[in-house]
């Protein structure tokens, strides 16, 4: 990150409320006077404990959801609710957010045809970026025909076909096996090395997290949910995920953020048995 | 091949026993005093299908089942895109659909057979007081099914689609649409069987043509045989109806996983 440089992606003092269902009793604070900045080219991941509101700072990040407080600044670049959503941001979901009646293809062309690409150049990317993640020759299956793996791949090269400045994923590859995990992983870093995309990555994986990222950010656990530690992760890449995991380097840092994070994560347990 | 032999086996079964209970003098009465009034209220399966022979032989039928069929199909169209397009817009618009709630309750919950005689008024004695029963009937069936179809779409979806930059527009023609034409698909079986229905009963109630009509005109004389003739056709008919509309549902939904698919590689 060179100093002076504007960061893709600034999350300035951002607060979230909900109003409490039916109207009645306290709003439930999910995310509290919370900072957070992304720099170009940066993999940022945010780990914290289950329910802590890390979706709702990524939904407030892709101007899904307006903050009640803070401001959102995109390349320099205040991101309004009337303006829509984050144009430079792609999103990839925790669970599937394909389309069920579009085969492999039409799900990936679709960012592309809701940009008016005619179908025989935005086809031609497409099959390009199947072959990117290793989905050559799938284009015609639908969803419901591929594995978990598979779909998560769809869902990447759907995203990545519009080369989106920031990439937004919020635990991607949670519902997958550990091998599959491993492979969604290193083929994420070989995928985001070719262009370095800044990225905000969420997860509840602390592993996950630091094999993958620049930098760890711990969030305190719900309500009012705030970062509580910043750590950078000066591991060299190209990394492969599977190994990284056994070096002494890797595991110092891991005591290190887990000492951070401990703490909060016994809290959201105890919260989670009172509820 | 099992089943099938007994699956007829019924059906011979049956029409045995309705030959044996129905033929004069065959066994002697147990319930009519008269030896010839079982087949007067019952008919006789041999003068049924002699009927129903003869119908297809002269070619008198077809007029009457092409106006049904016209019937419904109509009735099954139009019921379809207005069910279609007004359950899209009050999905898609909360305020229209909670004013409209207790008016499409209602409307829902009326008996609306009784129509009938309004829309002959109203469309007259031909094919269009049919076809208008056919609607009110068919509506409904697509309407709720596209309704709840289009609530019930994942938010994940609607949040992605809006991420890939689709406009209100494109949100409907890529997300909505296709969701609710899912379910207007999961309701072809029901729309097409109303469809039908809402032709027979209109044909029935007051019309010039249609085997509704046939029926209607065989139990004015009470030739028992032609009523029983004319039910065995739209029987007949209904089931090839489903048929073709099982065929048509299994191409537009090859998208949709079915209960049991191994992964075709």
């Amino acid at each position: 990150m060179t100093m002076g440089e504007v960061p893709a992606l600034v999350l300035a003092d951002i607060t979230c409320r909900f109003a409490a269902r039916g109207g009645v009793g306290e709003p439930y604070t999910a995310v509290a006077n919370a900072t957070l900045a992304v720099a170009k080219g940066e993999f940022v991941s945010v780990v914290g404990p289950t329910g802590c509101g890390k979706s709702t700072l990524l939904n407030v990040a892709a101007g899904l959801l307006e903050p009640s407080a803070g401001t959102v600044e995109v390349f320099g670049e205040r991101l309004l609710a009337a303006n829509g959503v984050n144009r430079r941001a792609g999103y990839m979901f925790q669970a599937d957010a394909l389309m069920p009646w579009r085969n492999g293809i039409d799900n990936v062309i679709a960012g592309l045809e809701f940009r008016g690409v005619a179908r025989n150049e935005a086809v031609t990317q497409a099959e390009e970026w199947l072959r990117r993640v290793g989905l050559a020759g799938f284009g015609d299956r639908y969803p419901h025909q591929m594995s978990g793996g598979m779909r998560k791949r769809l869902a990447l090269a759907q995203t990545l076909i519009l080369s989106p400045d920031i990439l937004l994923m919020d635990e991607p590859f949670s519902a997958l096996d550990v091998q599959t995990r491993q492979l969604m992983e290193n083929e994420l870093l070989a995928l985001w090395a070719v262009d370095r995309k800044s990225v905000l990555f969420i997860t509840h994986d602390l592993e996950e997290a630091i094999a993958l990222s620049d930098r760890v950010v711990v969030l305190s656990a719900g309500p009012a949910t705030r970062p509580i530690g910043d750590f950078k992760v000066d591991l060299p890449r190209p990394r492969d995920v599977s190994e990284i995991r056994m070096t002494p380097a890797f595991a110092k840092l891991h005591r290190e953020i887990w000492a951070a994070m401990k703490e909060e994560v016994l809290k959201a347990y105890a919260a989670q048995k009172v509820a | 091949m099992r089943l099938r032999f007994l699956q007829i086996l019924v059906l011979v079964l049956l029409i045995a026993a309705w030959y044996v209970l129905t033929a004069p003098g065959l066994v002697p009465p147990f319930y009519f005093e008269q030896a010839n009034r079982a087949a007067f209220f019952f008919g006789e399966p041999q003068k049924v299908f002699w009927v129903i022979v003869e119908w297809f032989a002269t070619g008198e039928i077809f007029p009457h089942l092409g106006i049904t069929l016209l019937e419904t199909a109509l009735g099954f169209t139009i019921g379809s895109v207005l069910g279609l397009g007004i359950g899209l817009w009050l999905a898609l618009s909360p305020t229209a659909s909670a004013v409209m709630d207790p008016y499409i309750k209602g409307f829902n919950s009326m008996p609306r057979v009784v129509l009938a005689p309004i829309f002959a008024v109203w469309f007259g004695l031909g094919i269009w007081s049919k076809v208008a029963l056919g609607v009110t009937l068919v509506f409904f069936v697509v309407f709720f099914n596209v309704y709840q179809g289009v609530r019930e779409v994942s938010p994940n979806l609607i949040a992605s689609a809006r991420m890939l930059g689709a406009s209100r527009r494109q949100l409907l023609r890529a997300i909505y649409l296709p969701a609710a034409m899912s379910w207007v698909f999961a309701s072809l079986h029901n729309a097409v069987g109303l469809a039908f229905v809402g032709a027979v009963v209109g044909e029935y109630l007051g019309s010039s043509r249609g085997v509704g009509y046939l029926i209607l005109q065989a139990e004015g004389t009470f030739d028992i045989n032609t009523v029983f003739a004319g039910i065995l056709v739209l029987t007949a008919f209904a089931l090839t109806l489903d048929t073709a509309v099982g065929a048509v549902e299994r191409r537009l939904m090859t998208w949709q996983p079915r209960a049991g698919e191994t992964e075709k590689v």
